[in-house]
């Protein structure tokens, strides 16, 4: 580790009715890859925002190489050699690798409006072979996967001359592989003396990239240690100001035979490939595997939001014809997406119009006047019984927290009563203390004899949650196990039993993935 | 599902290509159609007359497109036009001044209209829609109040009719009377064309249009290249306005309202996104052309005028429904 490299002291920084940071502080050195954690909202994001010049501080002092400087927007962060890749991916899609690395700072020709492309793509391309990034300069960014949008992310940054590189929440979508390359090229930059800010979600990963973490809670600075020297359950402590265990509860036993749902052979291309399985009563079943398993696949399916080659799906012993969501509506089947953003929420509408949502004809009167008495009523319920913390039934979603959201959610579907509730990454984004608070929701939903599928790419989540663990590897399901037979090496086991699959299939299905 | 998303955005993609052809085709068809089902279609004298109808659209079109690439509207383009043809007319014949001063004072003024709608949109936060539809007021009625509600004629300036009307092609070429007005127009379109390509200003509307958040975030001031981009649109309206004053010899004051949506359907059918990010100055040509071939065929085969509008606005609903057909392969 080299030299102190950014030193903040003091900083403040107040929104309108949320003082989002309180003397904050942070040091970074040279060389050194420093974990920044915290539950949402803790001010992670907000604090490093003000050291690349998005937001201006209200106060306090921020020291770069020893010397005060003012970071009044990115374009001065970025002259001073800190580069920030922010949580959303910030690209434009329709530009290519190249032109986004030099978006604001074109090579231009003698006349100074050109543009100069061809010295563009010849920079872009040294800077893409000295990370080691196979990339083509003149592809359309919108054609690269997730995880390449990253690397691109990080070649612009570091096209930069960065010595500092903030990177928020960089393995959020990315799976295992393409964490193995990104912190490959963390680790590279690392070694040539760049001072590396990284805030995550997943302390599992901090053992593997970080030299030092900084917890914060509350938008307060609460400690900063060397990673050899915390647990990870102090982290935890640290991060929701008292201790909890995240060693799971029992689950309860599921007494119920009663078949609630069963999909038989649902095939869709390459996607789905003979997929059968039962859904009980009562009973929470987790889907496992890794990132394109198929899983939020076969979700759809049943859903009817992607129309399936074959199989059939039989709900409470009845033959379903689920050509559309509207029909898994009737059906009742609530599929509650992991982008509660973007499938799951009126962003710009009230907690009440977002409970009614999806059961407006139940609240109508006469003429189909919508019966605010009743709806009034009806989330009120809600929200007291699924404790969904907001100031008022007229807050607008958007501004509650991403667990609150989510139980906006759920009340929707209760609301409707559904039976069936998919739930894709239901925890995803949500910070550990509302996490737990979904989890209890959850088992009161199946205690009620409501049947849950749980989509989780976390093990000890899914591990935690499950009554049975369906477990999913390209499309297939590779295998089905007891609470008490998982553990996570047999749920790695199946979820990548993909070599004697394609041993056992004739030639033409090789390399589908 | 990740390889599924991919190739979506792959064929999305090809999508603006795609659809260039596709009109380029639609085009070709519409002139073999014509041409068979009339003998005068196919004459040099109609298809002088066509390109010369699709002069000032096609003009006005060109600035259009910049700011829907940009995902912005400008709904003042007609307007402006006639404003910009108004303030020629006064500065030429009304006041005397040199008919290339008045021209480029003619532009000039659409192009501060341009400004004017730009800043409003880029630093007081008004939607685009909103601030180009209040422009589209003012500009009217600013051409009434300085025309004094009637036409100003350029019967003084015989000779600045000639910039539309007059053929230097036909002087160099005899035989080859192409008027000015379609020169223009072409030369206007290269220009255009390298601006959106070749310069500083095309990458920010399409990186604006892209992506807004992610630009301003790499230090792009967007504000300040969106007034620009307002103000080229403007500039191209202020030469709409000149090419439309010399034709008809007068500045016409009540002229200039409709223009502008079929300037927007012209970049519409040439294959530029209305949610920005894509589009291309050849596109915006064929939509043009489509527009006025369809006009002219129609009438070529007495189908009444007000059927011709009718069918117009079919075939922008047809361009882009087969725009989205192809993005949801």
């Amino acid at each position: 580790m080299g030299d102190v490299i950014v030193q903040m002291t003091g900083i403040e920084k107040t929104f309108p009715g949320v003082h989002a940071l309180a003397q904050c502080q942070f040091e970074l050195r040279a060389g050194e890859v420093h974990a920044l954690v915290g539950e949402n909202g803790a001010g992670k994001s907000t604090l490093m925002k003000v050291l690349a010049g998005v937001y201006k501080k209200d106060a306090g002092d921020i020291l770069y190489k020893g010397a005060s400087v003012d970071i009044p927007n990115p374009r001065a962060a970025q002259q001073l050699g800190i580069s920030i890749i922010h949580q959303e991916l910030n690209l434009m899609p329709h530009l290519t690798v190249a032109q986004n690395i030099f978006i604001g700072r074109e090579p231009r020709q003698k006349v100074r409006f050109m543009l100069d492309e061809k010295e563009i793509n010849a920079r872009t391309e040294q800077l893409l072979s000295m990370l080691h990034l196979n990339l083509d300069p003149r592809t359309k960014v919108a054609e690269l996967t997730v995880a390449k949008q990253q690397m691109v992310e990080i070649a612009k940054a570091l096209s930069f001359n960065a010595e500092v590189l903030i990177m928020d929440e960089p393995t959020a979508s990315l799976t295992e592989a393409e964490i193995g390359e990104l912190f490959r090229i963390i680790a590279h930059l690392r070694d040539q003396g760049v001072g590396i800010v990284y805030i995550t979600h997943r302390l599992e990963e901090l053992p593997r990239i970080a030299d030092r973490v900084t917890v914060m809670r509350d938008g307060r600075y609460v400690n900063t240690s060397p990673i050899t020297e915390v647990t990870r359950d102090q982290i935890i402590s640290m991060m929701v100001g008292r201790t909890i265990y995240e060693a799971a509860p029992e689950v309860p036993e599921n007494p119920s035979q009663d078949v609630m749902m069963e999909a038989k052979n649902l095939r869709r291309g390459n996607v789905l490939k003979d997929v059968s399985f039962v859904l009980k009563k009562g009973e929470i079943l987790g889907f496992a595997g890794l990132m394109g398993a198929g899983r939020t696949d076969v979700a759809r399916a049943i859903f009817g939001a992607d129309s399936l080659d074959s199989g059939e799906i039989y709900v409470k012993g009845k033959l379903a014809h689920i050509k559309s969501p509207r029909d898994a509506v009737a059906h009742s089947i609530a599929y509650l997406s992991e982008d509660r953003k973007r499938y799951g929420l009126a962003l710009g509408m009230d907690v009440e119009a977002n409970i009614v949502l999806a059961s407006f004809q139940k609240f109508l009167a006469w003429l189909g006047w919508v019966d605010a008495t009743r709806t009034r009523d009806r989330a009120k319920v809600m929200v007291d019984m699924l404790a969904i913390k907001t100031p008022s039934l007229q807050q607008k979603v958007k501004f509650l927290s991403g667990g609150n959201q989510q139980k906006v959610i759920v009340g929707k579907w209760l609301t409707a009563d559904t039976d069936i509730l998919i739930f894709d990454e239901p925890t995803r984004g949500i910070d550990v203390g509302a996490k737990s608070e979904i989890y209890k929701l959850l088992n009161e939903l199946v205690q009620q004899g409501k049947s849950v599928i749980m989509i989780s790419s976390e093990l000890p989540e899914i591990l935690r949650m499950s009554h049975r663990i369906v477990v999913m590897c390209e499309g297939r399901i590779t295998g089905e196990l007891t609470n008490a037979e998982a553990t996570p090496e047999a749920i790695m086991k199946l979820a990548t039993q993909r070599g004697e699959i394609v041993q056992m299939e004739t030639d033409s299905t090789k390399g589908d993935a | 599902m990740e390889t599924e998303s991919i190739a979506t955005k792959k064929s999305l993609f090809r999508s603006d290509a795609m659809q260039r052809l596709m009109a380029f085709a639609a085009l070709i068809v519409l002139f073999v159609l014509f041409s068979i089902a009339s003998p005068n279609f196919f004459k040099f004298d109609n298809i002088v007359g066509i390109l010369l109808a699709t002069a000032v659209n096609g003009v006005l079109a060109l600035g259009v497109t910049f700011v829907i690439i940009t995902s912005g509207i400008d709904l003042s383009v007609g307007t402006v036009m006639t404003f910009s043809a108004v303030m020629t007319g006064k500065f030429i014949t009304d006041w005397g001044l040199p008919i290339p001063v008045g021209i480029v004072g003619g532009i000039l003024a659409g192009g501060l209209c341009g400004l004017i709608s730009g800043t409003f949109i880029a630093r007081m936060k008004i939607p685009p829609f909103i601030a180009t539809l209040g422009m589209l007021y003012v500009s009217k009625g600013l051409s009434l109040v300085i025309s004094q509600l009637m036409p100003i004629y350029f019967n003084d300036t015989p000779i600045f009719r000639q910039l539309a009307m007059g053929s230097i092609l036909g002087a160099i070429i005899p035989g080859l009377e192409i008027p000015n007005a379609v020169l223009v127009l072409f030369a206007a379109a290269i220009i255009a064309n390298l601006i959106l390509t070749k310069t500083v200003l095309g990458r920010y509307t399409f990186a604006i249009g892209s992506n807004e958040e992610a630009t301003r975030l790499s230090g792009v001031n967007v504000a300040a290249w969106k007034m620009a981009i307002y103000a080229l649109c403007g500039l191209f309206s202020g030469l709409g306005g000149v090419l439309m004053a010399a034709r008809l010899n007068s500045a016409q004051p009540a002229l200039g309202s409709g223009y502008e949506l079929d300037a927007i359907a012209a970049v519409v059918i040439g294959g530029t996104s209305l949610s920005g990010g894509e589009g291309t100055i050849l596109g915006t040509i064929i939509g043009a052309f489509i527009m006025s071939v369809l006009v002219n065929g129609l009438r070529i085969l007495s189908v009444p005028q007000e059927w011709q509008i009718v069918v117009t606005g079919g075939i922008v609903i047809l361009a882009v429904y087969t725009d989205i057909l192809r993005r949801q392969k």
